[in-house]
């Protein structure tokens, strides 16, 4: 090589090539890489779902399924109503400024009726599903000044009857409201804002 | 042509096998490389019992390329319901267990197979600690070992989620989660990892597909370059000497033993003998190991309405699940998850640096000193008990202990609330676990080291 003197039309010649090889490996790899994301099906899955809550009973829950995610709707009392007032000092986001909901949940109950809490049901941390701890304190094996929540399994993360988490918690913001609408007092369209909103 | 060895082709004695076998070494490099590989392959004579899950790792290997071939044929990887409500995936794995003759002999080869693979490859790395395997030259063997840990986990994790199991479907979604952490790209990167917004059919389908076609091969060919470049280099020992630096008139190291038949007959196949006795111990009478190998909420059906009580990683993962769970401070502008990613992936990577991390003039610890002894043995008593913090919830206390609290519940100060705190503890030994790395240019070099012989010692 060194007493020879480059060939430096050949030389350009190899990277040219090189850099039109590499160009097509590249260009071929988009369709894999695109066939990896969600498909047409997997994105029009996200039809909304109506949910009955005639017999939802005061202080229970009830889970529908929309997106293939658990949505919860709590019918909350009274007295639950009034907990979330007296946990507000202790949460994380009390405000729900960080948090994801539709414009019309953002106020004190994160409701559209103060009544019927709708929330989705996965942690904001990994994606877990809190467990209920819907009742006060020790019934629920926690806290004695436990005002009734939700609880993440998985790693630890709690939340009020509102779904805002606590402070110090692993999970960074409240749990997501999704886009929900009364069809009738007895019925609630999840997925799909009001019409007239 | 040159051929590509310096061994001399076969000639015929003969006989028809010689024939056979003449035109076939003409063509090929069949003699060359069993000499190279096995027949004129010199390893140490002193290699004691730590060095019999090398070979055991291949066997584990083998088991596992065969009895999975054997469960594709009847698996399903399919995640919506069948006619009974029933994940079909979920259906087809009991069908395996109940219906398919001599199935469930081959599921639990396989699931038993997994644990048993982490437990003989942790040793084997553990091995390479107590002698510096990874020291020069043998870098390279090193960097392919940590590779091949890091597919197998990769591996392990994807199979797992294949029996479509409720510990399946949530330890996905946990794990996949987090890549959110990743700035930038890692809602994305996690969307595209799933192929669906949620863990779904379309998850189990690709998980299959790495599990079964693309990471076995990539595993394969990482094997392939680990034993090549062991071989390149030579074996290390429980000494630390290089053998070949004395050699006979033939070039064959003087304290070296052809590997085969020496180790392989004498050495390796009684050593899969007693393993395989343990192994069929394990897979007959206690294959789900006590909720460790296979656990008991991955007997329900995936629901991703409901997520389990308790969720915990396979045993294999849990020293890293530790690391991650430990991180629970936001600093340097980080929040606390992605440190947590950071730890747990860095927790694997740091091993690939050790052939430069460690300092110490003498390789084996037969001849390092007490502050590698010391640290050591913390590092693994350390390892052990993050492995046991991470099948535990997270605020755990030891010995059931119940932490003492004030008079607004909140958890007071008082020592034995620190000191048998599980997570204070996984936090301390995740930053030793660290420590011991990053510090080990240092210590290695003050270490007080005993001489090295020139030659190994045998008796």
């Amino acid at each position: 090589m060194s007493d020879q003197k480059m060939d430096s039309g050949r030389r350009n010649l190899i990277l040219a090539t090189s850099a039109a090889g590499g160009v097509a490996a590249v260009a071929t790899a988009v369709p894999f890489v695109a066939s990896l994301t969600p498909s047409e099906r997997a994105k029009a899955a996200g039809a909304p779902v109506v949910a009955d809550i005639s017999k939802l009973a005061p202080g229970e829950k009830m889970v529908v399924k929309w997106r293939g995610k658990p949505v919860w709707i709590v019918r909350r009392t009274p007295e639950m109503l009034a907990s979330l007032g007296k946990v507000a000092d202790k949460l994380s986001d009390p405000g729900s400024e960080k948090s994801d909901q539709p414009a019309y949940t953002k106020n004190a109950a994160r409701a559209i009726k103060d009544e019927f809490l709708v929330l989705v049901g996965i942690c904001t941390h990994l994606g877990c599903s809190p467990s209920d701890k819907i009742k006060t304190g020790g019934e629920e094996g926690m806290a004695a000044d436990w005002q009734g929540g939700f609880l993440c399994p998985c790693h630890g993360s709690q939340f009020d009857l509102a779904g805002r988490v606590f402070k110090a918690m692993p999970a960074p913001t409240n749990l997501e409201i999704p886009p929900h609408t009364y069809l009738s007092d007895s019925s609630i369209l999840i997925g799909e804002d009001s019409k007239d909103a | 042509m040159a051929a590509n060895s310096n061994y001399e082709k076969y000639k015929s004695n003969g006989t028809l096998l010689g024939g056979v076998l003449e035109w076939t070494d003409a063509r090929f490099p069949l003699t060359s490389m069993w000499k190279a590989h096995l027949s004129e392959y010199y390893a140490p004579k002193n290699f004691n019992f730590w060095y019999f899950f090398g070979s055991l790792a291949l066997l584990v290997l083998v088991i596992q390329v065969v009895t999975g071939i054997f469960l594709v044929m009847n698996y399903k990887p399919d995640g919506t319901l069948n006619a009974y409500g029933l994940p079909t995936a979920f259906a087809s794995v009991e069908y395996i267990m109940r219906e398919v003759s001599g199935g469930w002999l081959i599921r639990y080869l396989h699931s038993t197979g997994a644990s048993a693979f982490f437990i003989v490859v942790y040793l084997h790395m553990f091995r390479g600690i107590l002698y510096g395997s990874y020291r020069k030259p043998r870098e390279l063997v090193w960097i392919f070992g940590v590779l091949i840990f890091l597919c197998l986990m990769a591996e392990a994790f994807m199979g797992y989620l294949l029996p479509w199991g409720q510990m399946s479907y949530w330890g996905a979604q946990v794990i996949i989660n987090l890549f959110t952490a990743i700035p930038f790209v890692g809602p994305d990167l996690s969307l595209l990892i799933r192929g669906d917004y949620v863990v779904s059919d379309a998850t189990l389908n690709r998980f299959f597909a790495f599990h079964v076609i693309a990471v076995p091969l990539v595993l394969i060919g990482l094997v392939v370059g680990h034993v090549l470049a062991l071989h390149e280099v030579g074996s290390n020992n429980p000494d630390g000497v290089e053998i070949k630096k004395y050699k006979n008139e033939k070039g064959v190291p003087l304290d070296g033993i052809a590997f085969h038949p020496y180790y392989t007959i004498a050495h390796d196949l009684p050593a899969a003998v007693i393993f395989l006795f343990f192994f069929s111990a394990v897979v007959f009478f206690a294959p789900e190991g006590g909720g460790y190998f296979l656990e008991y909420n991955n007997f329900l059906p995936a629901d991703s309405m409901k997520t389990p009580p308790h969720i915990a990683p396979v045993w294999y993962f849990t020293p890293f699940y530790s690391m991650l769970r430990a991180m629970v401070w936001n600093f340097f502008w980080i929040e606390a998850k992605l440190w947590g990613v950071v730890a747990m992936g860095g927790g694997v990577m740091i091993l690939a640096f050790l052939p430069w991390l460690d300092r110490s003039p003498a390789k084996s610890i037969r001849y390092r000193g007490p502050i590698f002894k010391t640290l050591l043995t913390i590092f693994v008593i350390g390892f052990l008990i993050l492995g046991y913090l991470g099948t535990k919830v997270p605020g755990y206390y030891f010995f059931g202990y119940t932490p003492a609290v004030g008079a607004d519940n909140e958890i007071v100060f008082s020592p034995l609330n620190y000191l048998l705190s599980g997570d204070l503890i996984a936090q301390l030994f995740t930053v030793y676990y660290f420590l011991f790395f990053l510090t080990m240019p240092y210590w290695s070099k003050i270490d007080k080291c005993k001489p090295v012989p020139e030659r190994v010692t045998f008796k």
